[in-house]
């Protein structure tokens, strides 16, 4: 790939990446680009390995092989604190939140996470300039500031999600990776959820992991299908839905 | 506000509003009280030297999730290094109490530094082998701590507070200097608690992988919480020091480390008052079935396990969950 022509477009690019569970390969060399401030989204059947990509882009787990580069800069192997600080912010397929405490505290929390007092033991919390006022920002841009005082386990299912990502954008984040984001959700919530994430791509870069199809084709810039681990296919919508393999491996098992 | 201790967990209480508010001042008129309702002062000092000990303990176990199952070596180890201290190098009373809590606070780093990379039953155990391992050290050591007689002598006799001269032998203003110095570290407590710091705490034991994501530095907070606690407990023992004239062996024995974890467990784990509760309660049961029979340790662990099956959440903790529900029943 022409690095100096892509050069700054291109925000992150996986250079053969692959991640093993002991013998089982689980993501097998995937070269991939996302560009900057655009929907990217993974499909894939079940088991494809898009969420242990995404593990691999968030830092979460190391990969076995291959480089990870954000921006010109090599953050293989970088611990996942580090890399929220470089931008990396994500959500997750299973609702990972901290129960107990009220929505509000959920992306407080968060946003306090990049202050310099973040570990701070003596000055009281509520004095951490702004943080409060811009947690209820982000609850109103996700349509939760109604609920801003109840524990996030009381929320509703869609309630949880919409928080989910709430959380993850608390980061400012240059890179936003949403698995699977309206996983379990009904049609409404679904329609909701994705109007936002539209909304969300126009000042983010967002990636998506998605399996159900027919929802990421209408408003994504580049699609990226995963199979086995591999990356079977890359293009626009358009191109994928065209591509012969695309339809054997993936639509002809799921969209029939 | 409300008395787990979050600002942040979102219940509506109104009765516990003003001593939620004001949960450090609530605890101190507890302690004001004290010596009055127990039989006799003594025991009135020993709730409030467990009392801390437990709200430490508390600090790790009930607000961050961690079992630790030695934290006598930072209660012992805040009582030797107060008492050597006084004994062997003849500093005064607040020396012994300052080098207490920051022996409290060292061995913690110590423990710590090995110890926070696990969790669970892996931290219970390593916490346990460090703290036998110090008794072992003081054991041995018998130059500095007496060995298995213990090291005696921790005589104060005269305190001068901002040029108030205080008889140290008398119980009575023992009690309220302690009284004032366990106001204190509650007051610090309760600070912390409500700090970022205390944020962070409650969202590594709420969920750590997200903890994680959102770029907190885990071990780091399981380290910081496990040094603030070896403070809270160093400073416990070094008070107990002052208190007994002496610093027995026991301090450091496995037994003081299950005794803070029932006291804490009995008054209710992750509140603010409830260390205190399981600390009083303990000591009466302690006072009471010792007149009656020598195996009264029979019947405090029985008590122990009637309140495990069925009151889970502790004294405190049951006395919350009822009147957050009849709040509840009554709003609704
Ligand atoms: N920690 C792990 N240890 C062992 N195997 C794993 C681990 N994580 C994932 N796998 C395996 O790797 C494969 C890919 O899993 P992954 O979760 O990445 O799939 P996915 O594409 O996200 O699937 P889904 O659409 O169901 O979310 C699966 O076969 C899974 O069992
Ligand atoms: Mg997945």
């Amino acid at each position: 790939m022409e690095r100096t022509e892509a050069g700054d477009a291109v925000i992150l690019r996986t250079e053969a990446v692959s991640r093993r569970f002991g013998n089982f390969v689980a993501v097998r060399r995937v070269t991939a680009e996302f560009r900057r401030r655009a929907l990217t989204s993974i499909i894939g059947p079940n088991g494809a390995g898009k969420t242990t990509y995404f593990n691999l882009l968030s830092g979460a787990l190391r990969p076995s092989q291959g480089r990870i580069i954000l921006e010109r800069r090599d953050i293989t192997g970088t611990p996942q604190q580090r890399l929220v600080r470089l931008g990396i912010a994500r959500s997750y397929q299973i609702t990972s939140l901290f129960p107990q405490l009220s929505a509000l505290e959920n992306v407080r929390v968060a946003l306090q996470a990049l202050t310099r007092s973040r570990y701070n033991f003596w000055t009281p919390r509520a004095r951490l300039a702004g943080l409060a006022e811009r947690a209820a920002e982000l609850l109103e841009l996700t349509g939760l500031y109604h609920r801003r005082h109840r524990p996030a386990a009381a929320l509703a299912h869609g309630e949880q999600r919409a928080l989910e990502i709430a959380v993850a954008l608390a980061g400012a984040p240059r890179l936003l990776l949403l698995d699977e984001p309206t996983a379990g959700m009904s049609p409404e919530e679904t329609r909701e959820m994705m109007r936002l994430i539209v909304g969300l791509a126009e000042r983010h870069t967002v990636i998506l992991v998605e399996h159900k199809m027919k929802l990421v084709m209408g408003i994504s810039a580049r699609v990226m299908v995963l199979h086995h681990g591999e990356l079977v296919a890359e293009g626009t919508p358009e191109e994928i839905r065209r591509d012969r393999l695309v339809r054997r491996v993936y639509l002809g098992q799921r969209e029939h | 506000m409300d008395l787990i201790g979050a600002t942040a967990v979102a219940r509506g209480w109104r009765l516990w509003e003003p001593i939620a508010r004001h949960r450090a001042l609530a605890v101190m008129l507890f302690i004001a009280v004290l010596p009055w309702v127990t039989p006799y002062q003594a025991l009135a000092t020993n709730i409030l030297i467990y009392g801390l000990f437990a709200a430490g303990f508390n600090l790790l176990y009930g607000y961050l999730g961690l079992l630790s199952f030695g934290h006598a070596a930072l209660f012992g180890g805040g009582a030797y290094a107060c008492g050597i201290a006084i004994v062997r190098f003849g500093l005064p009373w607040y020396a012994g109490l300052a080098l207490g809590t920051l022996g409290g606070m060292a061995i913690s780093l110590l423990i710590g530094a090995l110890a926070t990379r696990t969790r669970g039953i892996y931290f219970a155990m390593i916490t346990l082998a460090f703290a036998q391992s110090l008794y072992y050290l003081a054991y041995q050591a018998q130059g500095w701590t007496g060995g298995e007689n213990g090291l005696r002598g921790v005589n104060v006799r005269r305190v001068e507070l901002f040029f108030l001269p205080l008889d140290f032998t008398d119980p009575v203003a023992r009690y309220w200097l302690m009284a004032a110095l366990v106001g204190l570290a509650l007051l610090a407590l309760s600070r912390i608690l409500n700090s970022p710091l205390g944020a962070v705490i409650e969202a590594v034991r709420e969920n750590e992988a997200r903890a994680r994501a959102c770029g907190y530095d885990v071990a780091a907070t399981r380290l910081m919480t496990f040094v603030l606690s070896g403070g809270f407990a160093g400073l416990a023992g070094a008070l107990q020091a002052l208190e007994l004239s002496t610093v027995s062996i026991e301090t450091l024995d496995y037994a003081t480390s299950g005794l803070v974890v029932m006291m804490t467990l009995l008054g209710g784990a992750g509140t603010f008052f409830g260390p205190f509760v399981g600390a009083a309660v303990f000591a009466l049961i302690q006072d009471v079935f010792s007149l009656w029979t020598v195996h009264w340790q029979l019947l405090a662990g029985a008590i122990f396990m009637l309140f495990v099956l069925f009151l889970p959440r502790g004294i405190w903790g049951y006395l919350l969950e009822w009147s957050e529900q009849r709040q509840a029943t009554q709003s609704s």
